[in-house]
């Protein structure tokens, strides 16, 4: 990373345009990230599982007062130091809701590492999109394991920075109220530090606030904001990244899977078609919150296999708190727990066997 | 009706006047310290001239740390959490290498909760005014003590403070901040002076000011009450400051009187109460500090001050404008940088 930052981000006068910063723990370096994202640069960090653990109280910080920042989770075995060098996908739930309060926040979920190079753009777009902490959870398996991959796309959406005023903008409008939903979609207007313009200026705090960022601890203006920030989630659910849904023939079995799952799946259902004539259709989760066609996909089928690396079945978990109680019981949990990557041959055996074969 | 008409109001040399200056009304208890440097903080922002829209203020948890929302409103303000400042001010400076960063923090939340990042903060040299507001008590919450009250010091309810104080100052010149200085809220001058060299100082500043509880430790047996800080404090130095745009210089007596050219042209003069002290020397800093400990005084004054030492921001060698605002053209390389980087990898 720092040798492709030194030959592709220093400047003509030889400067560099980009700070990496040592961090002394996950604190700090979540704490940088925010007051960077803040001051209005794109500002990311890296860890896993137990830095996402230190990170919960900076993570409901930047939830509540809506600040940009990318986080990527390179999950590993826990709970605790656990397995340090084996994969898994233990972090889905815990990250989602990272911190105390009502905190909840948007994942984006890489199967490979061409999918790593785009959602690391997608991530920045989005946090700045919506002034919240976007989570890309990656895992030990792909983050520390050589992969073959096709060479990597170049990036043709352009760098999205979000609902920021300039002085220009502050010169028309006279002044702004920081956390007023002025189009209908839970996101504000924000302001960088040094904007040259006397009504630029707001209060930024994880303490109660109400729309012109003022200390408030009203139970209207409490209530109202936390509202608004349940609206922006709702709007972000059409704007992350789609899931991957490949269909069988007929089938009235439905796998959902994400991440690094995704390669034993695939091969998984050539054999149950090979060896037991079980036609599936796939879908392939990459983001938190659901977008509808997840909601649609298991609406369609009967019974849905949600294959995932941890034990408590976390996707299946998030997914019941979703879908409509009539749904809830179609959905059946294949765990793969060993802290190696998933192989076909566990999920082909476990799905064949709830399907009775 | 005679009408006198007012006079226009006296402004600093941007054309401002102290009412730019001004914040929200405050909230902490009358008499509390923090709001004489909340005071003295806009005297010495309005008389530096500094343009309140380049001010970031950022501060953690506390009564210290209330204090941003009654000044300066016009500046940007981050109240993060508890102790943990320096990392969300770093990542701020980072992103816009051009703000006046001031953070505003206490003596629970830097010394006990936020020691681990304010020792950190110190190694970086980052251009940032630190200043503790230190009355030696968790005012928020009933008046515990802190980690930088005295040995012996005792509270309302008669407990006696028995671990030793950490000395924030002697802390941070052992660890590399190259401003590092005390004072007391209730010296107008001394106070005023020092914020303004430390606006002109582009390195880590490190201000603890010793700033009375009224509520829960300004009593008899507390060190930290106003009556102790006036009977025990013991001045290094006497202070003045010429800034860079004012053209009148005065005169003074190199025998006497050190002069510390600042960053920004601007001198500080520091002129000697006792003899021989250097304020350019770290040991000796560090020495006068543990005797000043052992003798029990209130030891204000700037205590070490190294106007050579490189700055966080020109390690990283940034460019000049802020990283937040870099053109697209600028951060995102040509599609033939990636082809180059793929093909390196095949």
């Amino acid at each position: 990373m720092i040798e492709y930052m030194k030959e592709y981000r220093i400047g003509p006068d030889g400067k560099a345009t980009f700070a990496i910063v040592q961090a002394e723990d996950e604190l700090a370096a979540i704490g940088m990230v925010i007051g960077a994202g803040w001051a209005g640069a794109r500002s990311m960090t890296a860890t896993a599982g137990p830095g996402i653990s230190l990170m919960s109280e900076f993570a409901g910080l930047a939830y509540y007062a809506e600040i940009p920042g990318v986080i990527w989770d390179i999950q590993r075995v826990g709970p605790s130091t656990g397995l340090p060098t084996r994969t898994s996908q233990g972090d889905i739930l815990a990250t989602a809701f990272l911190s105390h309060g009502d905190t909840k926040h948007i994942m984006l979920i890489p199967s490979s590492v061409a999918e790593c190079f785009n959602m690391a753009s997608d991530a920045f777009n989005l946090a700045e999109q919506f002034q919240t902490l976007v989570f890309v959870m990656s895992d030990l398996d792909l983050g520390m394991n050589n992969w073959m991959s096709d060479p990597f796309e170049y990036p043709t959406t352009p760098i999205k920075r979000g609902k920021v005023l300039a002085k220009e903008e502050l010169d028309k409008l006279g002044g702004f109220a920081r956390y007023k939903d002025l189009d209908g979609d839970g996101v504000g207007y924000r302001t960088l530090p040094g904007t040259d313009h006397p009504a630029a200026a707001y209060f930024t705090r994880g303490s109660g606030h109400n729309d012109k960022s003022n200390y408030s601890e009203r139970p209207d203006d409490y209530e109202n904001n936390m509202e608004r920030l349940n609206r922006k989630f709702e709007t972000a659910r059409s704007f992350v990244p789609r899931p991957e849904i490949l269909k069988g023939a007929n089938a009235k079995i439905g796998i959902i899977a994400y991440g690094t799952s995704h390669w034993g799946v695939i091969e998984s259902r050539d054999q149950l078609r090979a060896e037991y004539a079980i036609e599936t259709d796939y879908l392939r989760l990459r983001a938190y919150p659901f977008t509808r066609e997840v909601h649609e996909f298991i609406e369609q089928h009967d019974r849905i296999y949600v294959v995932e690396q941890n034990r408590d079945a976390q996707m299946l978990s998030l997914l019941k708190l979703d879908l409509k109680p009539e749904l809830i019981t179609r959905l059946r949990s294949i765990s793969h727990l060993d802290g190696l990557p998933l192989d076909a041959r566990s999920v082909t055996d476990e799905l064949s066997t709830m399907e009775g074969k | 009706m005679a009408i006198t008409p007012s006079a226009e109001p006296k402004t600093n040399h941007i054309g401002l006047s102290v009412l730019d200056y001004k914040g929200g009304k405050t909230t902490l208890c009358a008499g509390c310290g923090h709001n004489a440097i909340s005071e003295r903080i806009i005297e010495a922002m309005y008389e530096m001239g500094v343009k309140p829209e380049r001010v970031a203020k950022l501060s953690g948890i506390g009564c210290s740390s209330k204090s941003p929302a009654y000044f300066m409103n016009r500046s940007h303000s981050f109240n993060s959490v508890h102790g943990r400042m320096p990392s969300v001010a770093s990542g701020a400076l980072l992103a816009n290498r051009n703000l006046i960063a001031l953070g505003v923090s206490g003596d629970g939340d830097t010394v006990s909760i936020g020691i681990g990042q304010f020792v950190h903060l110190m190694r970086r040299n980052l251009p940032l005014i630190y200043i503790i507001e230190d009355n030696g008590v968790y005012g928020l919450t009933k008046g515990q003590f802190s980690a930088t009250a005295d040995l012996g010091s005792k509270l309302k309810s008669g407990v006696i403070n028995d671990l030793p104080p950490i000395d924030t100052c002697g802390l941070a010149i052992e660890l590399g901040a190259t401003f590092v200085a005390r004072s007391f809220s209730g010296d107008k001058r001394q106070l005023s002076t020092m914020l303004k060299a430390a606006i002109a100082h582009h390195g880590t500043v490190m201000l603890d000011v010793v700033s009375p509880c009224v509520t829960f430790n300004d009593h008899e047996g507390s060190t930290k009450s106003y009556k102790y800080v006036k009977d025990h404090d013991e001045a290094l130095q006497e202070l003045s400051f010429v800034a860079h745009f004012e053209e009148i210089d005065v005169e003074y007596d190199p025998g006497t009187t050190a002069n510390v050219t600042m960053h920004d042209g601007s001198s500080l003069r520091l002129r000697k109460l006792e003899e021989d002290y250097d304020p350019t020397n770290r040991i000796a800093a560090m020495t006068r500090l543990s005797e000043a400990h052992d003798k029990g005084e209130v030891l204000t004054g700037v205590f070490y001050v190294n106007t050579k030492a490189p700055s966080f921001l020109e390690m990283l060698n940034l460019v000049d404008e802020p990283l937040a605002t870099l053109p697209e053209s600028m951060t995102r390389p040509g599609r033939e940088a990636l082809e180059a980087a793929m093909e390196e990898l095949r």
